[in-house]
């Protein structure tokens, strides 16, 4: 009789290999793992340790409070950092203002009212429009948006906060379409029934049983949405302007943090300059208002989630 | 008496409907306002940018005449880019993936790590430039080149990769593994013959989108200091390079008119490149859809 | 019951040679976190018999037979007292490595769970991993354990179809024939049939009377009629503890505990 299966798996060879490499795959998945923490790792020391250098040459006091930056200066360098936020703060505010109503109405469109086929075209549609590079946004800003509003405000300059405003909210509002979506279609379908049984209009359904439902996930969507508008660069950069003001003029041109990054990196600031080191000390405060956003978000989102 | 009037009820019960006729137009609006915003897009940047698209456009290099700006070295850079973003973020994204969803015990390390890759998705990518720009550009002393560009966009939608890796695995059904540790397989083995053959249309779908997010990223780009002019092409991963959107970007930022329409047709470029990834994801994605 | 009893005319008598034991289970105790699943759980299981496990729902039946091969530990939070002897060694031995042990005993599922692959490949898939490469090898082991599943002159022609595209019934012994091909000493079914219809229950049925003379089986069943069938000896779960355990004509016939009777008999479960 030939040998059996079990006698032929007894004999064959590789076991010693097998255990070696099931001892060992964990640790090597574990660091491959690791290498997103790494990643955040490096992300918050880079920033730390070049700001710390700035932070020599400049005091944190003038960084936070200062009202004029003015790094190009022949004379004096000033580098306080509240225009370039005020500049970021135009921009996404004018971005929620279009983006907010929007996204939210589409959203309860795309949950409430539309059909099966609708919400199969317009879903894939709203993520083409998200999986736009933003410096395709920034040329349709600055070719096409700007033109179309200086024709209708003439005090409108080529450089402004309104126009990559606005781009920036159209950038954002399948963010705040889809994730609001997720979480109105996430309120069962049992209470929606219940409250049509009563005779409720499906608005009066949608605004006063999902739309408070689904606040936390709505909340979050925003908030999130914000974080992208505060750290988007490239529709800021083309269209935004590079003058850091001090002002609650949305007209004309401005800098955010993101496009001052961006202005310093084009140019030749050699390493090891003040400029050099500004970008890091931009980018960290960038940072800290992004991750601010982000676990904002989280809190929002896990506090006040709804129990079905 | 009752305090429900069943005639009050339905005579208000008109302009309920109409308030709800109305929102229910206003909703619909604003969806259509949202596609509306797509369409004008698209028509703008085709009409401006058709004119300039010729072959001569695909294998000129750039130029300080509009008419001569060419977009090979863009072109070509991109793709060394992606010779370099896709191996590095499938083969980190995959391996986390699995990690997290397989062998990972659920304890606070496991916690963490979890809540680190959500909140990196959140990380502007010009933090990312600056990321690139002081560990893999002057640490690594990597310079401007394709190895030091492709490893800050790997990181960059690595996030997104292992998100949707996690989810590919994930939706294999738990009976397939049973079936396999059933039989004495190892765990290695199972993820290996079982899971990932099982999860990688899911993978390679959420893998080409987040491709196609790198592709047209700039920030990141200009921070680590990618050159735009470049007259020649890379020969490895050690050279510098130039890339689509980077060049897109200095054209669009030229006071010139006849740059603008340079720059629509560089975006055209774009545009297609991206169109081209997404159908492959969707044709994987409905080709492999619902097996078990 | 009549149904039950005449099953049970049908069936040879248990013969009362002196068989070796397969799985000798010794004060078990098992917990998932703190619910205590499995009580004092002692069973003396032999060789080449059908050993069935009733019970209702929740009894811990399952959780015993997933016991036997260490699936159930892919459970976290589970945690084990006691001795389960599998061919006289603890197979909760630091040094047994479960690999080993499962590659032994074979398990067939509640659902069928064919791999998303060929038929060939799903069969060939145990000898494979346990490193048998050669072509000609596997061929002759996959025909050999799609005949002994009886389901080869089903798919003999089409061996490179995903096996999804077989009927439950068919992928179902598509699994059994997997776990033959790497020739077990034991095979463990788990409610194998709770998702067939009655025709392809009746099909696996007769197929594990055939496979006992090869094989020991032992097998959790939802359904008092097919323990009768097919079982040589029963044993009857309640609550995590072992209440009766003998000959099957025995229990389902003159069963010494009343709780076995008012189970059996239907009056709960």
């Amino acid at each position: 009789m030939r040998t059996s299966v079990q006698e032929m798996i007894a004999q064959s060879k590789g076991k010693k290999n097998k255990k070696f490499i099931e001892k060992i795959i964990p640790w090597i998945l574990l660091l491959i793992a690791s290498v997103s923490v790494l990643t955040t790792i490096g992300i918050v020391l880079t920033l730390i340790i070049e700001t710390i250098t700035f932070f020599r040459r400049v005091s944190v006091f003038d960084f936070v409070f200062g009202t004029t930056w003015l790094p190009f200066s022949n004379k004096e360098e000033l580098y306080g950092i509240l225009p370039l936020i005020v500049g970021t703060l135009k921009v996404t505010l004018i971005a929620v203002i279009v983006a907010v109503p929007i996204g939210i109405s589409a959203a309860i469109y795309l949950s409430e009212y539309a059909s099966e086929t609708v919400r199969r075209i317009v879903k894939p549609v709203l993520e083409v429009l998200a999986g736009i590079p933003t410096i395709v946004y920034g040329f349709f800003a600055l070719t096409f948006v700007t033109p179309l509003l200086q024709t209708f405000f003439p005090e409108i300059k080529i450089f402004n906060a309104i126009s990559p405003g606005i781009v920036v909210g159209i950038m954002i509002i399948p963010m705040i379409a889809s994730l609001s979506e997720d979480a109105m279609s996430a309120v069962p379908r049992s209470i929606r029934d219940g409250a049509l049984a009563m005779g409720s209009t499906k608005f009066e359904v949608a605004w006063k049983i999902i739309v408070p439902a689904a606040l936390s996930g709505i909340i979050a969507s925003v908030v999130l949405a914000v974080s992208r508008a505060i750290g988007e660069t490239m529709i800021v950069s083309l269209a935004g302007g590079s003058t850091p003001k001090f002002d609650g003029d949305f007209a004309g041109s401005i800098q955010t943090m993101t496009a001052y990054i961006v202005q310093v990196s084009k140019g030749d600031a050699g390493y090891g300059t003040t400029i050099y080191y500004s970008i890091y000390a931009v980018g960290f405060t960038l940072f800290l208002f992004t991750m601010l956003m982000n676990i904002l978000a989280q809190y929002v989102s896990k506090r006040f989630r709804e129990e079905y | 008496m009752r305090y429900v009037e069943q005639e009050k009820v339905i005579k208000r019960m008109n302009g309920r409907l109409v308030v709800n006729t109305i929102f229910k137009g206003l909703f619909m609006a604003a969806t259509l306002l949202a596609l509306l915003a797509l369409v004008v897009l698209l028509y703008r940047i085709i009409t401006q940018g058709a004119s300039h698209l010729s072959l001569d456009f695909l294998m000129n290099f750039a130029s300080r005449f509009p008419e001569k700006a060419g977009i090979k070295a863009a072109l070509i850079g991109s793709l060394w880019l992606m010779a370099v973003v896709a191996p590095t973020s499938i083969i980190l994204g995959v391996g986390s993936a699995i990690y997290l969803e397989e062998y990972a015990k659920q304890n606070k390390l496991t916690t963490f790590i979890r809540l680190n890759i959500s909140n990196l998705a959140g990380v502007p990518s010009v933090v990312f430039g600056l990321l690139g720009l002081t560990i893999f550009v002057r640490a690594f002393s990597l310079g401007n080149s394709i190895l030091a560009a492709g490893f800050t966009m790997s990181l960059l939608i690595l996030p997104v990769i292992i998100v949707a890796s996690q989810e590919a695995i994930r939706s294999v059904p738990k009976e397939l593994r049973d079936a396999s540790l059933g039989m004495g397989a190892t765990k290695w083995q199972t993820v290996v013959n079982i899971i990932l053959p099982a999860a990688i249309p899911g993978i390679l779908t959420g893998s080409i989108l987040a491709l196609s997010r790198a592709i047209g990223e700039t920030a990141p780009l200009i921070v680590i200091g990618i050159p735009v002019i470049i007259q020649f092409l890379p020969r490895g991963v050690f050279d510098t390079f130039t890339a689509l959107p980077i060049q897109i970007f200095d054209w669009a930022s030229r006071p010139q008119q006849e740059f603008q329409v340079v720059a629509a047709a560089g975006i055209i470029i774009l545009m297609i490149f991206l169109l081209i990834m997404n159908s492959i994801a969707v044709i994987i994605r409905n080709k492999f859809q619902k097996r078990y | 019951m009549t149904t039950i009893k005449t099953a049970l005319t049908k069936k040879e008598p248990v013969q009362k040679t002196d068989k070796k034991s397969v799985y000798l289970t010794k004060q078990l105790n098992l917990w998932y976190g703190d619910n205590h699943a499995l009580k004092n759980i002692d069973l003396d299981i032999k060789e080449n018999e059908v050993t069935a496990i009733i019970g209702p729902s929740g009894c811990g039946k399952s959780t015993y037979i997933k016991t036997l091969n260490r699936m159930v530990e892919l459970v976290p939070s589970v945690k084990t007292s006691g001795q389960i002897l599998y061919r006289d060694r603890n197979i909760f031995d630091k040094d047994y490595g479960v690999e080993e042990l499962r590659t032994r005993v074979g398990m067939v599922f509640q659902k069928p769970n064919p791999f998303p692959k060929s038929i060939y490949d799903n069969i060939a898939y145990g000898p494979r991993i346990h490193g048998i490469k050669n072509k000609k090898i596997l061929n002759e082991i996959v025909e050999k354990s799609l005949r002994g599943a009886a389901i080869w002159e089903e798919v003999k022609d089409r061996l490179d179809e995903n096996a999804y595209s077989l009927s439950g019934g068919q992928q179902q012994r598509i699994c059994i024939a997997r776990a033959l091909a790497i020739e077990p000493d034991v095979i463990l079914m788990d409610e194998p049939t709770s998702a067939l219809d009655p025709i392809s229950t009746l099909k696996i049925e007769e197929l594990v009377q055939e496979l006992k003379k090869d094989y020991s089986i032992i097998i959790v069943t939802h359904n008092m009629q097919q323990a009768a069938r097919i079982s040589d000896k029963t044993a009857f779960f309640l609550n995590g503890e072992v209440i009766e355990y003998d000959d099957t004509d025995t229990i389902f016939s003159n069963p010494s505990d009343k709780r076995t009777e008012d189970y059996i008999s239907g009056r709960f479960g």
